[in-house]
């Protein structure tokens, strides 16, 4: 904790990573810093289109990767920003507006009142619109039954993208965060540190611009990948 | 001596020569020459040693000899590739490092201006 810092109203940081999002990008940061007191943070994972200063001009803090590292590293580099700038919050959310904006403040009050480390936004609890095709349907259910039986927590959307850690996990995440996939791999690491997580209900809608990173054939791939680090990462040393 | 063996100590010579030229002119690195001449000396001293490799062979009740050479060989390809395997993984894992340090000097200069 910084010493300095006490007294003062918990700092949060919004993250969105994003990817070739010029269009969609600008509009999603204005609405963000239109409605909340955060800062907002764009890490622009090596686009090759206007993201950086699509976000920029919108008013957000932008990480200009020089190169595309993938959804797990750009996420850790904002850990890494949050780490160094001191902040006590962060959210998550993509960067492609999938998300509702409007229930930020619910996936973070359970961390800013101290009942939580983690807080993991749900797309199934509660009354939901969100309509998943069937392969995707089908990894859901893998990994909730693959991360419910190893670690005791009750998880209806491992693969969420939508969620807010406190201090103690952005420290971690940002020495450790699985570089691709990282979703159901922190569950893992949430375990091992013992760490508080729960799930609220949120909103989710389809892409507006842009292609999801999942592509029919990198499925199979994603269910080996995140399976094997997963299981590795329940016998690995953390030093 | 046969065609066969020739063939093999000639080719296993120019590899051990090619691979000590490679290094000699940095083109090379030492940490990565040493599985490749290791196995380029162990398949000379074999093709050489004709008597060596069939006592070997028997031992192993292998009823080839030359198909023990092949063995070891492979052997040694498998242990270069997951050598290589290690060496690409700490290679990304730099890269991402720089990557990542990188993004966060250009904000800070840019915040400090």
């Amino acid at each position: 904790m910084n010493p300095g810092m006490e007294g003062t109203s918990p700092r949060t940081l919004v993250v969105l990573p994003a990817y070739q999002e010029e269009r969609s990008i600008g509009g999603l940061v204005r609405s963000l810093r239109e409605r909340f007191p955060y800062d907002v943070l764009v890490v622009n994972d090596g686009s090759t289109d206007g993201t950086a200063d699509a976000a920029r001009e919108a008013g957000a803090i932008v990480l200009d990767l020089p190169c595309n590292l993938g959804i797990g590293g750009a996420v850790q580099t904002a850990f890494l920003y949050a780490s160094d700038r001191g902040y006590d919050a962060v959210v998550r959310i993509d960067g492609d507006g999938q998300h509702e904006v409007e229930d930020i403040p619910k996936v973070l009050e359970p961390i800013l009142a101290g009942r939580a480390d983690a807080v993991i936004g749900s797309r199934f609890l509660g009354e939901t619109e969100y309509r998943a095709s069937i392969p995707r349907i089908f990894g859901i259910r893998f990994f909730r039954l693959l991360v419910n039986l190893t670690t005791g927590y009750r998880v209806t959307d491992p693969t969420s993208g939508f969620f807010a850690i406190n201090r103690a996990l952005i420290e971690f995440y940002s020495h450790h965060y699985p570089s691709d996939y990282p979703e159901v791999d922190a569950f893992i690491l949430m375990h091992r540190l013992k760490s508080r997580a729960v799930e609220v209900p949120v909103r989710m809608y389809d892409r507006a611009e842009g292609k999801s990173s999942i592509t029919a054939f990198r499925a199979v791939y994603y269910m080996v990948k995140v399976t094997l680090s997963y299981l590795i990462n329940r016998i690995r040393r953390f030093g | 001596m046969s065609r066969v063996t020739i063939l093999s100590i000639v080719a296993s010579a120019a590899l051990l020569l090619y691979i000590l030229e490679m290094v000699r002119r940095r083109k090379l690195r030492e940490e990565y020459s040493i599985l490749w001449l290791f196995g380029s000396v162990v398949i000379l001293v074999l093709s050489l040693k004709k008597n060596w490799l069939d006592s070997l062979a028997h031992a192993l009740g292998i009823v080839y000899p030359p198909s023990f050479l092949f063995l070891i060989a492979i052997f040694f390809i498998l242990l270069i590739l997951i050598h290589f395997s290690i060496a690409i993984s700490k290679l990304h894992q730099m890269n991402k490092k720089m990557t990542q340090e990188i993004a966060l000097m250009k904000e800070k200069e840019r915040r400090e201006g």
